[in-house]
């Protein structure tokens, strides 16, 4: 090995072994009783799921008018929340699909929970289009179904398109995710202690027995799955960019959204995997899988596309004085200096300014600031959206036509409520189902020879 | 191995086949191509993660599964843009921006979603069902120590059903390639 690979954080901490592995991931799930600090986190996201059943309740009875939406900034939070948690929604089948077919071995002990991340996030970005329609109980419109009135959806809009994307990309994450799943299901088959935990484990598994043959057809399946969501993951974000720019508002009718939407989108996705992983590693003792090396290159991948969703800004502006057109120019000066100049500062600052950081390698390797910086970018990405959303449309042509906007309680209530319905699926998933690839994982023990030794430069802090 | 007629093999109705088991999947690749190459065509491995080349050698090459994806994604993809050609064309075609109702650019996502969702769905079921899976009870699962098998152990099974079965050669067989151990796996 070159000098240059030993300053690297090793995949996986030397020592792991397949045994090991299997007892510690599958014993999460099979053996380790449900303590009070789980318990009590579970009820606190449980508050917020009851504010969103309360207030999805209330909007049913009421109507959208309880959110602060109205004309001209007839979008809103609602979709200000869609496309970040669809954003959110991207890291996991990149990590998985992408990572899977240039064959990055650092994937394996992520690809699990970010999928899984990737499942909720995409459910709950789901809702808002759905809640916002005004009545959420005909969304069936949306669909080409047979039907009495003669009707098709207008196929050329990109908001059907979105049903179509948004569809498609929950149908094929949840394939990929469970096909990864099945191996290690048929672990914990073999290692459950009771008759109840047998049977269960043993239907998700579909009998699966390890054979070669089904090996061999598992992995072509599953490469190709790999293959073809790798570009689902360019084509989801890229229609909500379209959602925007095929409309004439000022700030929205231009052609960089759908590339700067998905470099967004995995932006703060790789946030929300630190966000998760960062504490899940602590509390399950995960740090010899999830090593320093998973979260140094986040920290790098964030670094790229944060700087493409810079880059994304940059051209914003320029194309605004460069178009020659008053109303978009108007449009940028209005965001830096107009009655919204804190979200527009707050996004230089999130996702411009502090992703600068990432170039160190001091800042990528140490956990804490990571988590804090996953954390503003997060907050930086749903204020990018806001920007997009509500000063775009706050003011556009006419003076006359213009107002603003200003969330109630109602649009508060469903932020923290999907949140919360987020986290809670995703503190159920971290109990019910193995968290990291148990088979992929063994694999990896086998080819790196039981894991990589720390590096020298590591040893103050890791060495005892 | 002496030449023999079948009626003269002794392969016992209650069993389902010999199987031999490893600790380490090098040893079992190796073993492998030895029952491969010995004759026996009614082989399985089995192992607790995928093993490079365990297939191979047990003289399985061809998947079918990329045929049955490419399948799937023309399918979903003419599907699709079938949908929506009818539907602006045939069903109910509505001027809107004097544009033709055959408006192909605008299909285009929707016809590349379709495609992606026919090849994904053809991935998942033509792996399961080329794999008969799901199919929660397998005789191997009664073979002794196979709840190893998903976890650190590797096994090969050769079955009664392969026409050069015989209880006692292929059990010297097996013990021949160095084994951890040699189990009957009943029916």
């Amino acid at each position: 090995m070159t000098p240059l690979r030993e300053t690297r954080p090793p995949v996986i901490r030397k020592g792991t072994t397949a045994q090991g592995v299997t007892e510690q991931i599958s014993d999460i799930v099979l053996r380790r009783p449900v303590g009070l600090p789980y318990l009590f986190a579970v009820a606190m996201v449980l508050i917020l799921v009851m504010a969103l059943s309360y207030t999805v309740m209330y909007l049913i009875w009421k109507g959208v008018g309880i959110w602060g939406v109205n004309i001209p900034v007839a979008w809103g939070f609602a979709i200000v929340n869609f496309v970040w948690w669809i954003g959110i929604g991207h890291a996991g089948t990149f990590i998985s699909a992408m990572l899977l077919l240039m064959r990055q071995d650092w994937r394996t002990s992520i690809n699990r929970f970010a999928e899984a991340m990737t499942l909720f996030a995409v459910a709950c970005a789901g809702m808002f289009p759905l809640l916002h329609l005004g009545r959420p109980w005909v969304f069936y419109w949306l669909f080409p179904y047979p039907n009495v009135m003669k009707l098709w959806p207008q196929f050329r809009s990109p908001l059907v398109w979105d049903v179509f994307a948004v569809g498609t990309y929950f149908t094929v994450s949840l394939i990929f995710w469970y096909v990864g799943t099945i191996p290690d299901w048929a672990t914990l088959r073999d290692r459950a202690d009771n008759s109840v935990k047998w049977f269960v484990c043993g239907m998700l598994s579909l009998g699966w027995r390890g054979a070669a043959r089904h090996w061999k057809r598992y992995q072509t399946a599953y490469l190709l799955l790999g293959g073809l969501a790798a570009p689902l993951v360019i084509s989801v974000h890229s229609v909500v960019g379209m959602d925007f720019a095929a409309a004439l508002v000022p700030g929205w009718h231009t052609t960089i959204f759908p590339p700067y939407f998905v470099a967004g989108a995995i932006f703060s996705g790789f946030a929300m995997v630190l966000t998760l992983a960062i504490p899940l590693r602590a509390i399950y003792g995960l740090d010899n899988l999830v090593t320093i090396r998973h979260i140094d290159n986040c920290g790098k991948l964030m670094l790229i596309t944060g700087s493409i969703v810079a880059y994304g800004y940059c051209s914003e502006l320029f194309m605004g004085w460069y178009g020659g057109s008053p109303f978009d120019w108007y449009m940028d000066w209005n965001r830096m200096s107009g009655p919204y100049l804190w979200s527009w500062w707050t996004i230089v600052f999130c996702n411009v300014l502090t992703p600068q950081m990432l170039w160190f390698r001091q800042v990528r390797q140490h956990v804490p600031t990571m988590f804090l910086i996953s954390i503003v970018v997060q907050i930086g990405m749903w204020t990018e959206r806001f920007v997009i959303v509500v000063t775009s449309l706050h003011r556009d042509f006419m003076p006359s036509a213009w107002g603003l906007y200003e969330p109630t309680i109602f649009d508060w209530s469903t932020l923290l409520g999907t949140m919360g319905f987020f986290l809670l699926c995703f503190f159920l998933f971290v109990r019910l189902v193995p968290m990291i690839s148990m088979s992929e994982v063994r694999e990896l023990v086998h080819t790196t020879g039981g894991g990589e030794h720390e590096p020298v430069d590591f040893s103050p802090k890791y060495g005892d | 191995m002496a030449i023999e007629t079948e009626q003269s093999l002794h392969r016992p109705a209650h069993l389902f086949g010999l199987a031999a088991s490893f600790d380490s999947p090098e040893a079992t690749v190796a073993a492998a191509r030895r029952i491969f190459s010995a004759g026996y065509r009614h082989a399985e491995g089995y192992s607790p993660y995928a093993v490079e080349g365990l297939a191979e050698a047990l003289g399985f090459h061809r998947t079918g599964i990329g045929l049955l994806v490419f399948m799937g994604g023309v399918f979903g993809g003419l599907g699709g843009y079938f949908m929506l050609w009818y539907a602006n064309v045939i069903s109910y075609p509505w001027n809107i921006g004097g544009k033709q109702p055959d408006s192909w650019p605008a299909f285009i996502p929707i016809t590349f979603e379709m495609t992606v969702l026919g090849a994904a769905l053809l991935a998942l079921f033509g792996m399961l069902i080329l794999n008969g899976l799901p199919r929660p009870y397998h005789p191997m699962f009664r073979a002794p120590t196979f709840e190893l098998a998903s976890q650190t152990r590797f096994f090969l099974c050769i079955e009664v059903a392969d026409p050069m079965f015989d209880l006692n050669t292929t059990r010297q067989f097996l013990e021949s390639l160095g084994p951890l151990a040699v189990m009957e796996v009943p029916w």
